[in-house]
């Protein structure tokens, strides 16, 4: 998933906060004497919708930990801890039979949402009916293995998922019916896309209107030009503080519309409490000594690259792809970032520590599995074997700092391999969808993937399977368009093998992530970023979850 | 009657014509000759930057720097300067060094050398201000003279349109047709621009500007054309083309004159903003506006990188609106032209 317009992401890697952060959020007790006052809360723009079965953004689906509820919930701890499921609104684990295509729910009694109705199996009925309805982003990609669900692409509205979820009212049990074993299942039922809501919200995505929710907290208003407001649940009580623990703040306001500089000058005066945006980088070096106590870096499971079109000249040749990899120098990369505090060069697909990750570097200037450097005469020597010197590369970026920096640097480097690159910056509302469809005929772009959860397939299938690239459509995320069928064939096996062996499933992984470098080279690799938090300084209990990041609710204003 | 001596009495002195007494009483305006000797210098120094950057900084200011390194004082300094103090966040450019052979100005975030991209610079905005103010000044002389003129449906036609133009605010228009023309090019019949060619700010800017020019000549050739040595060419039965060019264009020549300086300091500030907006001269390529944009994320580190280009265009542009004023009062002192842009 995209940063704050298509993505969330978290870390797998310890985290390193470079001061201590605190202990987590449901492992130290909750403590009274913290509770109360208004959580202020900075970002430069809206998320978009508020519907959590629409919202693709970090954004949103940091705030959606303390708002909403699944039959089942990433933990909500600091740590390794934050990638377990647990049982939500659930009671327990589910029960998982028929070779892993049965998972059978108990529903906990007595939760009740927002508006005081109580959570019933129908609500969780409905809320599976109406990812269909909303054309939920991943509904095709995610959802699909659930029985009844091509009928409800084919036509959402009438969408039912017959024989997919079967609801039991007297035993309060819910059973999902699968086509096939999804060991990703669960966690594709974590995300705040499998967010219990009520059955009588409407079949269309909400957009500015709240849809009630069971979590500690609700939105109360939201105006994607001012701001958003979240006030605590009056149903809400503790069922399980792994899974939805009671917050801190009576209120949580996020406002919108300043710039990142007047947001980070609020949090240094205290007038606000966190910066969404990503820290603008001429002040980094002044908050890391002057607030160094309220900064916190955190290494992500994410990645920044450049994908290139292998459908179109000049990246439809190998060796111009190849080339382009030996050419960049990742480390510059990286000092555009922010520095080596901030991001570490990586040459493979996934992220380093990430299941399946596998440490090796195709493109290097020494023969070594840690990056060292660009080699700039193989490079050249490929730009030339190829013939493709001399072609014209527009490269489009979204015109934000760090993005038309590095999209700056790319065009040198092409120009210096004896292309004619010319940047394209285009508004971060649309270069996303502007880069994934092939109408538009991009050749080159720098884009970011966050994880949605700790799986490979979460980068190498969605990313650079033939099932993520769809021609002409603005959702056809495989950006580069690489669509080689034995690969995928070996994506699927992998996935399949994860449920019987999931050790020999990462090394399959692995494999592959070689492999497409190797031979496809469709990327190029940049750099594995860490996430920077700045909070002001009357702000306490500083949470970091890999899975979502700070926890909002967690942090003490009192 | 010579049009030179009949037409322009109000500056003709004796035998002497009115152009020697114009650039006499243009030489006597020290401030005016300042304002071109500063110009002159803006311009010498733009069109060095490639033996400065090549012979005495040694840099490519067109490629980024981030991992190199050079000696100052028996010292090797990092282009990109990693914050070691507290958590160690950040990198940040080098600074104003004072030396010029090594980063003078700093440099910028892709670690290129400021200075030489300000000559560089200079060189993009000064072509872009100058070409697009002759463009400008020629249509709007042909059309003003057209319109005024001729009169009758020509006028009407020709003033309704320059009405449109001008009910759009100057910078809006611009932006609008950059924003359009930035991803296409312009393809209008055998003119092919590309996207990232020069002339296409130039051609936008010269655009937009041309009715704040022809509009006042217009004015002029109809105060003109009512003069009796108009009429008495007319009554001679001289043709169209001739009394254009002999008699009305040498009378309106000084307004234009006046208007050149002035259009190319109106023309290089629109550059500036329409590139400072990232719509104008596109990277690689360099102009003041693209380096105030790239000192954009640097102003609380290091401010010298937005700094520099913009007091460039200041001194070129103050010295240019000088030069016009002198210009003014040498070549048509009853003029009111600045009111009209």
């Amino acid at each position: 998933m995209r940063w704050t317009r298509v993505a969330l992401a978290a870390s797998i890697v310890s985290s390193i906060g470079l001061v201590a952060t605190s202990s987590g959020a449901s492992s130290s007790g909750y403590q009274s004497a913290h509770a109360g006052g208004t959580l202020h809360l900075l970002a430069s723009t809206a998320g978009g919708t508020l519907d959590p079965q629409v919202n693709y953004t970090l954004q949103y689906w940091q705030l959606y930990q303390a708002t909403y509820d699944g039959l089942v919930s990433f933990q909500k701890v600091p740590g390794a801890g934050s990638f377990d499921v647990v049982p939500d609104l659930a009671t327990s684990m589910p029960k998982v039979t028929n070779g892993g295509k049965t998972y059978t729910f108990t529903l906990r009694k007595g939760i009740k949402f927002s508006n005081g109705q109580t959570v019933t199996v129908k609500d969780v009925q409905a809320t599976f009916q109406r990812l269909f309805k909303v054309s939920n982003p991943n509904a095709g990609s995610w959802y699909n293995v659930i029985v009844g669900a091509p009928a409800c692409l084919t036509t959402p509205a009438t969408c039912t998922l017959s024989g997919g979820v079967v609801v039991n009212a007297a035993k309060n049990q819910v059973t999902f019916n699968l086509s096939q074993p999804d060991s990703e299942f669960l966690d594709q039922l974590a995300v705040p896309f499998g967010s219990i809501v009520p059955a009588s919200t409407p079949g269309k995505d909400r957009g500015d209107v709240p849809i009630p929710g069971t979590g500690a907290y609700t939105f109360k208003s939201y105006n994607p030009n001012r701001a958003l407001i979240m006030v605590r649940n009056p149903y809400f009580k503790v069922w399980s503080a792994a899974a939805q623990p009671k917050g801190y703040p009576n209120e949580i306001d996020e406002t919108f519309g300043m710039t990142v500089e007047s947001e980070v000058t609020a949090v240094e005066n205290n007038q606000a409490d966190w910066v969404f945006d990503t820290l603008p980088a001429d002040r980094l070096q002044q908050l890391s000594t002057k607030y160094a106590s309220q900064i916190h870096v955190n290494p992500l499971t994410a990645i920044w690259y450049a994908p290139m079109n292998v459908n179109i000249a000049p990246f439809n040749n190998l060796k111009a792809r190849q080339a382009v990899n030996y050419a960049v120098n990742k480390f510059s990369a990286v000092q555009l970032y922010g520095g080596k505090q901030l991001g570490t060069p990586t040459c493979t697909i996934l992220p380093p520590g990430f299941p399946g990750y596998l440490s090796y570097c195709a493109y290097n200037s020494k023969n070594s599995a840690t990056y060292a450097g660009p080699d700039l005469t193989k490079a050249k020597a490929l730009v030339k074997a190829s013939g493709t010197a001399g072609q014209k590369v527009g490269i489009v970026v979204t015109n934000d700092t760090v993005n038309e920096a590095v999209g700056t640097y790319l065009v040198g480097v092409l120009n210096s391999i004896g292309y004619k690159a010319t940047l394209k910056p285009l508004s971060a509302n649309i270069q996303f969808s502007y880069i994934q469809n092939t109408k538009n005929n991009v050749q080159i772009s720098v884009s970011q993937w966050y994880q949605d959860y700790p799986a490979a397939s979460d980068f190498l299938k969605v990313l650079l399977s033939c099932s993520g690239f769809h021609k002409a459509s603005d959702n056809s995320i495989n950006i580069a368009g690489y669509c080689d069928k034995a690969v995928s064939a070996k994506m699927d096996a992998a996935d399949a093998l994860e449920i019987k062996n999931p050790t020999a499933a990462n090394k399959a992984w692995g494999q592959i992530d070689q492999q497409v470098m190797t031979t496809a080279a469709p990327w190029v690799p940049l750099f594995n970023p860490k996430l920077t938090d700045f909070i002001s300084s009357k702000v306490g209990n500083y949470t970091f979850s890999r899975q979502f990041y700070m926890y909002v609710d967690q942090l003490w204003v009192k | 009657m010579a049009a030179s001596s009949s037409s322009a009495p109000t500056i003709s002195r004796g035998s002497e014509s009115p152009w020697k007494s114009s650039l006499r009483q243009l030489r006597r305006n020290k401030a005016s000759m300042i304002a071109l000797v500063v110009i002159v210098l803006v311009v010498t120094l733009c069109l060095l930057a490639p033996v400065y950057s090549g012979l005495i900084a040694h840099t490519n200011p067109f490629v980024s720097n981030l991992n190199g390194s050079f000696r100052l004082n028996g010292k090797t300094v990092s282009v990109m300067q990693a914050n070691t103090q507290g958590l160690g966040l950040g990198v940040t450019p080098v600074g104003p060094t004072w030396n010029l052979s090594h980063y003078f100005l700093g440099a910028d975030q892709q670690g290129r050398d400021v200075f030489a991209r300000l000559l560089y610079g200079g060189r993009a905005s000064l072509l872009i201000g100058t070409v697009s103010a002759i463009i400008c000044c020629f249509v709007a002389a042909v059309l003003g003279l057209l319109a005024g003129y001729f009169g009758g449906a020509i006028d009407w036609v020709l003033s309704r349109i320059f009405d449109i133009l001008w009910a759009f605010p100057v910078y809006l228009l611009a932006i609008s047709l950059s924003v359009i023309l930035l991803t296409s090019g312009l393809n209008v019949g055998f003119i092919h621009v590309g996207p990232g060619s020069l002339l296409l700010p130039i051609l936008i800017i010269a655009f937009v500007f041309v009715p704040y020019v022809a509009r006042p000549l217009r004015g002029i050739v109809l105060s003109l054309k009512e003069r009796e040595f108009i009429q008495a060419a007319i009554g001679s039965g001289a043709s169209d083309w001739r009394i254009l060019s002999r008699e009305i264009f040498p009378n309106v020549a000084p307004s234009i004159i006046v208007f050149f300086p002035l259009m190319v300091a109106f023309n290089m500030l629109t550059e500036s903003a329409l590139s400072f907006l990232s719509i104008g001269v596109q990277a690689p390529a360099a102009s003041w506006g693209t380096i105030i944009n790239d000192g954009l994320g640097l102003l609380y580190t290091r401010p010298a990188v937005a700094m520099a280009p913009g007091i460039a265009i200041v001194i070129s542009a103050v010295a240019l609106n000088i030069l016009g004023d002198g210009a003014r009062d040498a070549f048509d002192p009853k003029a009111k032209l600045r009111g009209s842009i």
